[in-house]
């Protein structure tokens, strides 16, 4: 009797151990994306389509969220300054299409001629949070905001002139948003896509994004187990030790920063070329916040991350987001979405900054 | 380090404690001509919005003063003063007997706000600012579930004017006609084409008062303890978490009912978007008053306000006649704001951290001179 008590207790307690472990909020949405899934044939959407999308979203997204990982090791927080590597894509992608590039090279254009912007604009950003170490999230959001509305005059004012791109009628300064189809559009996903519509299936997997999506991921992976990737984690983990034992602490962040900016330069640029559109102006204002509550959701914390983290978080956040406006429309006729986009996201980042083991 | 000061000194020293209210100063002065306004026109301008903002910026005064730095969870009460105005719009109770009710009713959804604001704020200690600027963005989403979603289908809302057509959720716009400008008009003065309302820079001033005097009571002291040094206070027997919690109550409190002053003077709001903007320009405003992160006073508020709407209400203008584009001067606008934002937070990090080691360095000053006189 006592025997069997014991190995319920146990029993409990292993899973008990699993849940924290895995994470409760983690849970409850694995659990809801489980649910909508079971509940998306009975409301009538159709699965493989529904499938198509969430893979899709990934691939669009899965750059961005891997932005988070160098900072977040190197001990800088969640980077609410995104939008600042966004804003060096941006200025790769439209003055690679301003150079005349099309088709597919103007996409490897836009990140070599990105590239330098994030340098530049990553290594300042490194300088000023090694300033401010402690309070980096606060400063980066501000940051970031600051740049983005800097850059809505620069947009304006750099003197652009390829039709495509600028206004319409004045022909001064960039459009709002304009489309890639005659550059970079889908160049990555058309990439060895698998397309099953011939065999009745609507399901489509853009093979060449998620293959770009690993081999970043494989570079990041293989860099955070060289010697300098060992010595971030180890700033990240505990920055006093990590001087003690003759790290240079400030180099270190520096280069984690400029790792982060650079590939959320990447990043915008693998989404545009999925989602088609460039968005210029105060666009970038709204990408840093779900992308912070993706890594999270995959169960990064204020001051660890792993590849793991930003692949079952991205499909988490984008299931999430994909699914549930589609499975609430075939079942209630409602739209919630966005509302529960919100609850969800922002109630992610509260829940990760009042852990007390994120607490430093 | 000497105890007195020459005179060259202070005036550096004035100089660095003053130069975000005068590089406004400053910006201002060359856009005014810029822009073309009539003072009459400018004057009055700026008279109708210091009546409109000032009570929400003074809302930000108490946290600061408790150490917990800018209240970004100041818009959580700014919701619970547009719920209290969705009720009392439903309810038809206008003008002033409106204001008041919507300020009583905003009593209870603003503390049970500032009480979760205030206890999660106390889990992330030294991380207020960014929680309490996230903590926005989530009880958006929760507001929005309310007035979307639950009025009039959970909760009774009687009159379909507000109503969606679609038998629930709130109109994307709820009107405030019958209680536009009330506060404003009763008592107002004109003087020359500035119009004057006095009650509502009445309603401001108890507001000052009641921060003058609330500041001298046992409970202000106790935040001021707080603020000062966490640890040392709660060896003094100060309830910390309790103090810090009461804080960003009263902050919510009051930036609700700054939000219906606010409001009554548009005379109609955005029922989803009304307060996502008015905690970046009421801090915005607060810190080119010459505020910083940890130190903050009425005459802050009231410098704060006078230059920063002057800038807004120029801005597109003198940009216009720069660049030749209005946008310009939108795009500048919205980048000073948060630009001043940005460097004051960039400032008071800076501070707080070189305070850290300087302190270590001074440790480890005496310590090498304790192993000196020790070895002699």
């Amino acid at each position: 009797m006592g025997n069997t008590n014991q190995g319920a207790a146990l029993g409990k307690s292993r899973l008990r151990g699993l849940v924290d472990q895995y994470g409760l909020p983690r849970l409850i949405i694995t659990g809801f994306l489980l649910f909508l899934f079971i509940l998306a044939p009975i409301g009538g959407a159709d699965l493989p389509t529904q499938i198509t999308n969430v893979i899709n979203r990934f691939s669009w997204n899965s750059v961005l969220v891997l932005a988070m990982v160098p900072m977040v090791h190197a001990g800088c927080g969640l980077n609410f300054g995104l939008p600042l590597g966004i804003l060096a894509g941006l200025l790769g992608a439209t003055l690679s299409i301003e150079m005349g590039y099309t088709g597919g090279i103007s996409f490897f254009m836009a990140i070599v001629i990105a590239t330098p912007f994030a340098l530049l604009l990553g290594g300042g950003y490194g300088l000023l949070l090694n300033r401010i170490k402690g309070g980096e999230m606060m400063v980066a959001t501000y940051v970031g905001f600051s740049s983005v509305s800097f850059m809505c005059m620069m947009w304006l004012l750099i003197p652009y002139t390829n039709p495509s791109i600028v206004m319409a009628y004045t022909g001064v300064g960039l459009r709002n948003t304009f489309s890639l189809e005659n550059f970079y559009a889908n160049v990555l996903s058309d990439f060895w896509k698998i397309d099953l519509r011939n065999y009745n299936i609507n399901l489509i997997i853009p093979t060449g994004t998620l293959l770009f999506f690993a081999l970043l991921a494989l570079i990041m992976w293989a860099f955070l187990h060289t010697k300098t990737g060992t010595a971030m984690t180890a700033v990240g983990s505990n920055p006093t030790f990590a001087k003690a034992s003759g790290i240079n602490v400030d180099r270190i962040r520096l280069l984690s920063v400029v790792l982060s900016t650079w590939l959320g330069a990447v990043g915008i640029l693998v989404y545009q070329q999925g989602f088609g559109f460039v968005q210029l102006y105060t666009a970038p204002h709204f990408m840093a916040m779900p992308t912070v509550a993706a890594i999270l959701i995959g169960g990064a914390s204020v001051n660890k991350a792993s590849i793991a983290n930003v692949v079952i978080g991205t499909i988490l956040f984008q299931g999430l987001m994909t699914m549930t406006p589609t499975v609430m429309n075939a079942l209630i006729h409602m739209d919630m979405s966005e509302v529960i986009r919100q609850i969800v996201s922002n109630g992610m980042i509260v829940y990760a900054l009042t852990r007390k083991e994120g607490a430093r | 380090m000497s105890g007195t000061k020459s005179v060259s000194e202070q005036a550096v020293n004035l100089l660095r404690n003053n130069i975000v209210p005068l590089m406004f100063i400053i910006i201002c002065s060359i856009c005014i001509p810029l822009s073309g306004f009539t003072p009459g026109y400018l004057i009055n301008e700026i008279v109708t919005r210091m009546g409109r903002n000032i009570f929400l910026i003074l809302s930000l005064l108490i946290p600061i003063m408790a150490g917990m730095g800018l209240n970004f969870g100041m818009t959580l009460g700014a919701m619970a003063g547009m719920l209290a105005l969705i009720f009392v719009t439903d309810w038809q109770i206008w003008g002033i007997p409106g204001i008041v009710l919507a300020m009583l009713l905003s009593i209870p959804f603003s503390v049970l706000l500032g009480l979760m604001c205030g206890k999660l704020m106390n889990m992330a200690k030294g991380r207020e600012m960014i929680l309490g600027y996230i903590l926005n963005y989530f009880v958006t989403g929760l507001y929005q579930l309310v007035v979307l979603y639950m009025m009039g289908s959970i909760i009774p809302i009687m009159h379909a004017s507000i109503r969606l057509p679609r038998g629930f959720g709130i109109r994307t716009t709820v009107s405030l006609a019958n209680m536009r400008r009330s506060l404003d008009n009763q008592f107002a003065l004109y003087v020359g084409k500035v119009k004057i309302p006095v009650l509502t820079f009445i309603v401001i001033g108890l507001l000052c008062l009641f921060i003058v005097w609330f500041r001298r009571t046992k409970l202000g002291q106790d935040m001021r303890a707080v603020g000062q040094d966490m640890e040392v206070a709660r060896a003094a027997g100060i309830k910390v978490e309790r103090t810090r919690i009461i804080a960003i109550i009263m902050s919510t409190i009051f930036a609700g009912f700054g939000m219906i002053i606010y409001l009554q003077n548009m005379g109609n709001f955005p029922t989803c978007t009304a307060h996502s903007q008015v905690g970046m320009f009421c801090i915005a405003a607060l810190l080119m008053g010459g505020a910083s992160v940890e130190k903050a006073s009425i005459g802050n508020v009231f410098l704060g306000v006078i230059l920063f709407h002057t800038m807004f209400i120029v801005a597109p203008k003198a940009g216009a006649a720069i660049t030749g584009d209005p946008m310009i001067g939108e795009f500048f606008r919205v980048f000073v704001s948060y630009g001043v934002i940005t460097v004051a937070l960039i400032m008071y990090e800076s501070k707080k951290r070189r305070a850290k080691s300087q302190g270590g360095a001074l440790l480890a000053l005496a310590q090498r001179e304790q192993e000196g006189g020790a070895q002699a």
